[in-house]
């Protein structure tokens, strides 16, 4: 086993400063990277070192993967910790740091693009006995042939423009009729939106909840998993509230999962921390959907009931360190609960709010935990993401839970732009997610929030 | 016959693209003629991106912009002259 006496962060954000925090604990040096924007930012402050790796645009600087692994050799990294998001699932930047004799804090270049690859990660799974979403494997290259999958996995289906994403090119339909006028529609908007016209068709699942599995694997051959992570609070598919554990997952069902979860991993040889997502429907049949090979921007909902520190983990596994924990030994304790404060307007349909923050106060007190990397008279630029933050609250079950984050939202002040805070108050006076009772639909009643 | 003009602005700071997809051809050039609610160009701000439309049918005359610069809420990015 090695140990790592410096780390190269390749992200910026609240991520960047969680892994900073991570390393600091642990006695590990930390260089930032950022951008022609990013030079006041709280992550080049709090790291060792900063190394401008170019201009605001992503694709110039936080993509750029020659300079980022020029920042990584120059400045003697044992390894690189890539976040979330930007290169952190891409294989070329994996394969890049192995070349550059720098460890990649993450799953192989092979893995992840085996977790990318959703056709063949779709032959590999039906063989192995896991249950995905029945429908084509590849694109249906006729109607005819389309009426024969949906006849085999029953309607309603779902058909998916093969080159889409963001909701568009989808189509839904109950019934034979409505497949074949939605198979001339969504193929037109498919090749309009994308230039492809290819489509997937899947059963179509009513009502389903998104929960994902958060596993960890060592190089050995060891997995376990923290249990699952309640994500169907979401808005046109952005996640917005998270939670640990679910209301909906009792022990059997969690047990499921988690074994279902490690047997994909250990089938694509997945090591490290990663995530994998299901659809469950309301009687509870589950569905695997995807692969996420990095950490994620929920993970402290689990280290808040898990008690372990998720990229502290990262870390020690990537320096070729044994799981030193057992299945047995994994005791979710209480309840925790995620808003993720973004910095748009809810009251203008969630434009995004750029701008300089002014009289910040962040909630604080017993059971509250803020991930971010804002601070008062902090410019917010248009270049990157809207989330500037994550608030985070834990007690002893979910009742208390729900009490503690009404509590600290009320605390939580910020002018200068406008946040997602408003948003999430209401979501937490609403009598259905107070009682657990929802799905991945739940916020479209919220859409049009005025 | 008077001509009248008015300009595209972008309803949020971010960055001015004339295409609407790296590698692509710019949606308008100087001299074209648009329709009302013709894409003329797309602003991103925070990884979101907005399409901005011509208000009423005219002819480009002015690009105010680079492609991919920044711009402020409320610039003016085309101007667009009514016959």
């Amino acid at each position: 086993m090695m140990t790592f006496t410096k780390i190269l962060i390749a992200n910026r954000g609240e991520i960047a400063v969680r892994i900073i925090r991570a390393c600091k604990e642990m006695g590990i040096n930390t260089v930032a990277v950022f951008s022609d924007a990013d030079k006041d930012a709280l992550h080049v402050r709090y790291a060792d070192e900063a190394v401008n790796i170019g201009p605001a645009l992503s694709r110039k600087s936080y993509l750029n993967i020659d300079n980022i692994i020029q920042a990584a050799t120059e400045t003697k990294v044992d390894a690189v910790h890539p976040g979330y998001g930007f290169l952190s699932e891409n294989a070329a930047f994996a394969q890049a740091c192995v070349d550059h004799n720098l460890i990649f804090i993450g799953p192989s270049a092979e893995c992840i693009a085996a977790s990318g690859n959703k056709s063949a990660a779709r032959k590999t799974l039906k063989a192995l006995g896991i249950s995905i979403i029945p429908g084509s494997d590849d694109i249906v290259s006729s109607p005819q042939e389309a009426f024969e999958v949906a006849a085999e996995v029953g309607y309603p289906v779902i058909l998916k423009a093969s080159g889409g994403g963001g909701g568009r090119g989808i189509r839904i339909a109950n019934d034979k009729d409505e497949l074949a006028d939605a198979l001339a529609v969504a193929s037109g908007e498919a090749r309009a939106a994308f230039g492809n016209p290819d489509l997937y068709l899947e059963k179509y699942i009513e009502k389903p909840r998104h929960i994902e599995i958060q596993i960890l694997g060592d190089h050995f051959g060891n997995y376990i998993h923290l249990g699952e992570r309640e994500c169907s609070i979401q808005m046109r598919y952005q996640k917005l509230i998270e939670e640990s554990p679910s209301p909906f997952v009792d022990e059997v069902l969690r047990n499921k999962l988690g074994e279902t979860a490690i047997q994909v991993a250990r089938s694509i040889g997945y090591t490290n921390a990663g995530t994998m997502e299901f659809l469950v429907d309301k009687n509870k049949n589950f569905y695997f959907m995807e692969v996420n090979a990095r950490v994620q921007v929920e993970h402290p909902v689990t280290e808040l009931v898990t008690g372990l520190d998720i990229v502290q983990q990262q870390i020690l596994l990537a320096q070729g360190k044994k799981l030193m924990l057992g299945q047995d030994e994994i005791r979710l304790n209480g309840w925790s609960m995620e808003c993720r404060i973004n910095a748009s307007d809810p009251a203008d349909n969630f434009m995004p709010s750029p701008g300089e923050i002014k009289n910040l106060i962040l909630p604080s007190g017993p059971g509250v935990r803020v991930d971010t990397h804002i601070f008062n008279r902090y410019e917010i630029s248009p270049f990157y993401d809207s989330l500037i933050g994550k608030l985070v609250v834990w007690a002893k079950d979910r009742d208390m839970a729900i009490k503690r984050m009404q509590r600290a939202l009320s605390e939580f002040r910020i002018e200068g732009i406008k946040v997602t805070v408003p948003f999430h108050q209401r979501v937490f006076q609403d009598d259905d997610f107070i009682r657990g009772d929802f799905d991945t639909h739940f916020l479209e009643k919220f859409d049009k929030l005025a | 016959m008077e001509l009248k003009r008015y300009t595209v602005r972008s309803p949020v700071m971010g960055t001015f693209y004339r295409a609407s997809a790296p590698g692509e051809k710019p949606l308008v050039e100087v001299g074209q003629l648009v329709n009302a609610s013709d894409v003329v160009c797309m602003i991103e701000s925070m990884k979101i991106f907005t399409e901005l439309r011509a208000d009423q049918a005219g002819v480009v005359t002015k690009i105010l912009v680079e492609d991919e610069e920044p711009v402020m809420k409320n610039q003016d990015l085309i101007e667009i002259e009514i016959e």
